[in-house]
């Protein structure tokens, strides 16, 4: 899908071993596939079905959605950050397309 | 009929193996279910057939959604986050979706804390479900209902 942008809130500094907040926002219809367009025929479905959340190549948080998400997916959680890094944010698509995110962080 | 090769079972063989079938049933499952139809098989494979217990997850829900569409939720659980005790996944259930399976969370170590805000849908007036699987392998349970003005799938 074309349009389909991520946002991403990650703060630019930490103390190591600091828990952070993190929020993503994507803008995405999150079309369940049970709705009825204009012409009255069932608007297919098209969801994320996962979003992951890795820092330096591990793994943080991943979700398995479903079409009980509300459009333009939301999410605030916590990370704990030992080093300095990048967290790197994926959301996949339906239709295969993956959208990505990246964010450094400077841990003293 | 020469080539049979399963013999017919006579009456006590049959009996037998009905009573064992039952007392297994018994065994690898609760009799009570935890949650409404199709829920209910969710909860029990997440929690290997065992009943979750209470406390430790904290599931934030409005008592009331004007518009089930974007429901506001929140899901924390305590665990001290380390390699050898933390939470490793969290299942979201709402009953009376369409499809009950909201979400299932991976939680890790460097979660650094079991938490997530979300916006979910609800169709109707039903019981939002929040299980986590701790690395132990024990299930805690929190519940929440939700009244829900106009259904939002």
């Amino acid at each position: 899908m074309d349009d389909v942008k991520p946002r991403v809130k990650v703060p630019a500094t930490a103390a190591k071993g600091e828990t952070i907040t993190i929020k993503t926002l994507i803008s995405h219809p999150m079309e369940s596939g049970r709705r009825k367009g204009a012409d009255g025929n069932i608007i297919p479905r098209q969801i994320i079905t996962t979003f992951t959340c890795e820092f330096n190549g591990k793994p943080v948080l991943s979700i398995d959605m479903s079409t009980g998400f509300s459009k333009d997916p939301f999410f605030e959680f916590s990370a704990r950050v030992e080093e300095s890094g990048t967290f790197k944010f994926s959301w996949l698509d339906d239709d295969g397309s993956t959208y990505t995110a990246e964010k450094e962080i400077t841990v003293n | 009929m020469s080539d049979r090769v399963i013999p017919m079972m006579n009456r006590r063989e049959a009996l037998a193996l009905g009573a064992g079938v039952a007392a297994a049933v018994v065994a690898g499952w609760p009799v009570l279910a935890l949650a409404e139809g199709e829920a209910d098989a969710l909860v029990q494979e997440f929690a290997g057939g065992k009943a979750p217990e209470t406390g430790r997850v904290h599931l934030d829900a409005p008592e009331e959604a004007a518009d089930g569409s974007a429901v506001q939720i929140a899901i924390s659980v305590e665990s001290p986050m380390t390699a050898e005790d933390h939470v490793a996944s969290v299942l979201l259930i709402g009953e009376g979706n369409p499809v009950p399976k909201v979400a299932e969370f991976h939680f890790s170590p460097l979660s650094g804390s079991a938490q997530i805000s979300l916006r979910i849908r609800l169709a109707k007036t039903q019981r939002v479900l929040a299980i986590a699987k701790m690395s132990d392998g024990s299930t805690f349970m929190d519940v929440k209902t939700v009244k829900v003005a106009a259904g939002g799938c």
